[in-house]
């Protein structure tokens, strides 16, 4: 790919007409007049959709249309139009996308961009090659299913006649598009790139440390933007030295914004504008503003688990779901009472907030390391008052998502500075502390559960008073904070019971990777091992027994994905198989299992674990049993299922947000701590190829690994973990 | 504001900057080498790492003033041709990144210990990239990638 042909791309229709240098990191986006040569060659060029275009020298390029975050989309989501294509990958040059409603849904978020995808793309890439199929058929007056498509050539086997891709584009250009619901798909048993082993396209440019990232954005005449919120959240500007601040050295210009006033738009607080990134930190660091906190700043953590302590006593303010009776079992039924806690978490992005923006002549051009481009210009249109038109946002890989760029505020703000300095163009990036005290932050939370388990040792009653937070309200649970009452054991246990009551906060919540799943599969799946274990009864066994016959159990209220207890039975079976369930393990060490449906994935994990007489924590081994379908590319499946595991057990061992005077006191690594290669275990990923529509990988492997670690510490020293983080926990034998 | 002459990745280069500008700053904002990332600004992450004098370094915490006649070299140039060293080529073939953030970081910090031991051990690798987080967590990958790049 030459610098010339990336800059603009026109369709044959002549209004694809966009910047793709986001994602690849060169910088002039909009800046540069039109490259005739350039939109000469696109003219050229074979594009039945937005998402293929072949040029008249045979070159394919395949446009990726969500984010990069780490999910690996980029490389997987190509990989599917270039296997209905017929195409060598080797062959194929991959862009991201340009915001298009074309493209369909451009969020990256919830593991949704394979199973959205998946049927779609396929189908364009086998429109594409039906039509240079055809451009053949007809340049040699053959009937088209006499001819055939590989490695970007068309066949003629009677004849012997070949033309490539290449030399059909013009012909193929001028056929009619078929309809992409009646073409033919190929026999996945004949695919040649889907199932392989494919690294990353952007991993060359990785490895040398070309620009690629939101923070990596440099415009010409750029300057550089810090920005100081009121460190309680949500809370507005009193007063500030502007003066001071001007006379900070690199620093022209510092200005108020006095924001929309919500926790989830544009929020108020102090611009510094400088000659660079290094100037306006300082002068940030040396800011001196007061806050009106709206009446927050007495929150703390610790006066919260207070309230919660007050609420399990007491009555729960909802039932969410009963069914059966509760309470009045014959005596002869074994009872459990246990309360499990989990800390709000911190997204901990290792790329830090940033963006970029230039605001001129009404328009604003951006780009944005965001997993949201949609909910991005809604926001600033809202927040600017502009049209959604005068919106150019541009794509960049992001340097972790994790969730926490499924919220745009960093956007709003970039863009609003932008606006301020009308014409200049300008990079806003936020420090860590700042990253770490401005988050969305995972919801903690509390379950009162109990349990009752028969003299069969089955599981008679489940009852759970759930207590989690609001923003600012008791009567709505915030951001990813809740529990569905169709979330296992419901539907599995004769009689059940899930009860609520939120504690009103001012701290904003949001999604974190496999949100609600991430903490509930922890409680939950724990509390099943408890039972397990007060029924005398293998864990495993005892599992695989409350998931049943096969069949499909409906979700609650009939909305969402069935629970097809055949899947997560075999994902059981495949993790325990490969980790050896059940071997022979030294004194201090022991196994765990869980299991969590989530994302429309089957994940079972295996932990084994050691812990010294000092109570030193070493996790061993983890191993998934996954069944999410077909495997698209077997490395970045891998690569997602492992990293997953250890980042839920990264979560649970070391990490917990922590308010006081109504604001995060975490700061840095130091006080969020995220596991290091040493503490990593060996981690193994297999996988259960089913034949179900193939589903995302990017968060079902994370629930499931806390309660497996949690219960592989019980099978090791007797402990029952019901509180995280880990690293607080005195696991000692004294 | 002090000019500085810096020897980054053989060159020669003036920055113009405040002498307490931490090195990692002068190479992204003044030199225009976005290579080396900021990940915390305090040495805790090791995203920023570069070496001096063939040392791995936290470029975040050393400022421009204290580098003199030191020997810079960046993730820009650690290959000195447009081959790729094996470490780089081991972190493709085995498709390390998910994100690829940290990995600069990673790849300098790698690079600063198979110049000191050619044939890291676990243990080696675990005290040489302690210091470099990786959020994605693919330290399966980063052990492998080190062992294969050894071998080469």
């Amino acid at each position: 790919m030459n610098i010339t042909d990336s800059l603009t791309h026109t369709d044959r229709r002549g209004f694809f007409k966009t910047t793709a240098l986001a994602g690849g990191g060169l910088l002039l986006g909009g800046w540069f007049p039109e490259k005739a040569a350039a939109q000469e060659a696109a003219a050229a060029s074979f594009s039945p959709n937005v998402f293929i275009r072949i040029s008249s020298q045979g070159a394919v390029t395949l446009f990726a249309k969500t984010p990069e975050i780490g999910q690996g989309v980029k490389t997987s989501l190509p990989m599917i139009v270039a296997e209905e294509l017929e195409v060598d990958w080797e062959k194929v040059t991959v862009e991201q996308a340009p915001i298009d409603p074309r493209f369909g849904g451009q969020t990256a978020g919830g593991s949704t961009t394979i199973p959205s995808n998946y049927d779609r793309l396929r189908r364009l890439g086998a429109v594409a090659k039906t039509m240079l199929v055809t451009a053949a058929a007809n340049t040699w007056q053959v009937p088209a299913d006499e001819c055939a498509a590989a490695s970007g050539v068309v066949t003629h086997a009677k004849s012997g006649r070949k033309m490539s891709y290449g030399e059909l584009t013009e012909a193929a250009s001028k056929l009619p598009v078929p309809d992409e619901k009646a073409v033919k798909l190929k026999d996945p048993a004949d695919f040649k790139i889907l199932g392989r082993r494919i690294t990353g396209v952007d991993n060359p440019k990785i490895v040398t440390g070309e620009p690629l990232f939101g923070i990596d954005q440099k415009l010409p005449g750029m300057v550089y933007a810090a920005y100081v919120r009121c460190p309680v959240f949500a809370g507005k500007l009193k007063d500030v030295d502007l003066d001071a601040v001007k006379k900070s050295p690199g620093v022209s210009d510092a200005f108020v914004i006095e924001g929309t006033g919500d926790h989830y738009g544009l929020l108020s607080g102090v611009a510094i504008i400088g000659d660079s990134t290094w100037s306006v930190f300082k002068a940030k660091k040396a800011l001196k503003a007061t806050w009106d906190d709206g009446g927050h700043g007495a929150e703390s953590s610790a006066e919260q688990e207070k309230k919660a302590v007050e609420a399990i006593k007491g009555k729960a303010a909802k039932e969410i779901r009963r069914d059966g009776v509760l309470g009045e079992f014959p005596a002869d039924l074994r009872s459990v009472d246990s309360v499990y806690y989990y800390p709000h978490l911190a997204h901990a992005n290792l790329e830090p907030q940033n963006c970029t923006a230039v605001f001129k002549d009404g328009k604003l051009e951006m780009w944005a390391p965001t997993q949201n481009p949609g909910s991005g210009i809604d926001g600033i249109a809202k927040a600017l008052k502009i049209p959604k038109e005068s919106i150019t946002l541009h794509l960049t890989r992001i340097g972790g998502g994790f969730g926490r760029r499924l919220m745009v505020d960093y956007m709003l703000e970039c863009a609003e500075i932008a606006r301020r300095l009308d014409g200049k163009p300008v990079k806003v990036t936020w420090d860590r502390e700042q990253d770490f005290q401005h988050d969305y932050y995972r919801s903690g939370g509390w379950h009162h559960l109990r349990g009752w388990v028969d003299v069969a040792g089955k599981i008679a009653g489940w009852a759970d008073h759930f207590i989690t937070y609001g923003l600012n309200s008791d009567e709505r649970p915030g951001n990813g904070a809740d529990v569905g009452g169709g979330e296992l054991p419901a539907g599995f246990v004769p009689n059940f019971l899930l009860e609520r009551t939120i504690l009103p906060s001012n701290v904003p919540l949001g999604y974190w990777r496999a949100p609600g799943s991430c903490a509930i599969a922890w409680a939950f799946q724990s509390f099943i091992d408890e039972l397990a274990h007060a029924a005398k009864r293998d864990p495993l066994e005892f599992k695989l027994d409350l998931l049943g016959p096969d069949r499909d159990v409906s979700p609650s209220g009939g909305r969402g994905r069935p629970y097809n207890t055949m899947r997560m039975k075999r994902a059981l079976k495949l993790a325990a198989e490969k980790a050896g369930w059940g071997k022979k393990m030294p004194k201090g060490s022991g196994q765990g299992i869980a299991f969590h449906f989530s994302h429309a994935g089957y994940v079972a994990v295996v932990a084994e674990v050691s812990v010294d007489a000092k109570g030193v924590l070493k996790v061993e081994k983890l191993t998934a049993g996954v069944d999410v379908g077909p495997i698209l590319n077997l490395s970045g499946a891998e690569n997602q299922v492992e990293g997953s595991m250890l980042d839920g057990l990264s979560a649970a061992w070391f990490q917990e947000v922590l308010i006081a005077d109504g604001r995060v006191q975490n700061t840095s690594f130091a006080d969020y701590p995220l596991l290091r290669i040493s503490d990593a275990p060996k981690v193994e990923a297999h996988f259960f190829k089913s034949d179900f529509p193939p589903t995302g990988l990017g968060e079902p492997a994370l629930p499931p690994t806390a309660p497996a670690v949690c219960n592989a510490i019980f099978a090791a020293t007797g402990k029952r973990v019901r509180k995280l983080p880990l690293s607080k926990e005195n696991l000692s034998q004294t | 504001m002090k000019t500085y002459t810096l020897t980054v990745n053989g060159k020669r280069l003036e920055a113009s900057v405040a002498e307490d500008t931490p090195l990692l700053w002068v190479l992204r904002d003044t030199l225009g080498l976005v290579g080396t990332k900021f990940g915390c600004g305090a040495g805790q992450c090791g995203a920023c790492t570069i070496h001096l004098n063939g040392k791995a370094t936290r470029s975040c915490l050393l400022p421009v003033s204290a580098v003199g006649e030191a020997k810079i070299t960046t993730i820009e140039g650690l290959a000195e041709s447009a081959k790729l060293v094996p470490l780089q080529q081991a972190w493709c073939d085995l498709d390390v990144a998910q994100c690829g953030y940290c990995q600069a970081g990673q790849i300098m910090s790698a690079a600063a210990l198979l110049a000191e031991k050619p044939k890291p051990t676990d243990a080696d690798i675990d005290a040489a990239m302690q210091g470099n987080l990786c959020r994605c967590a693919t330290y399966k990958r980063i052990r492998q990638a080190i062992h294969t790049a050894a071998a080469v």
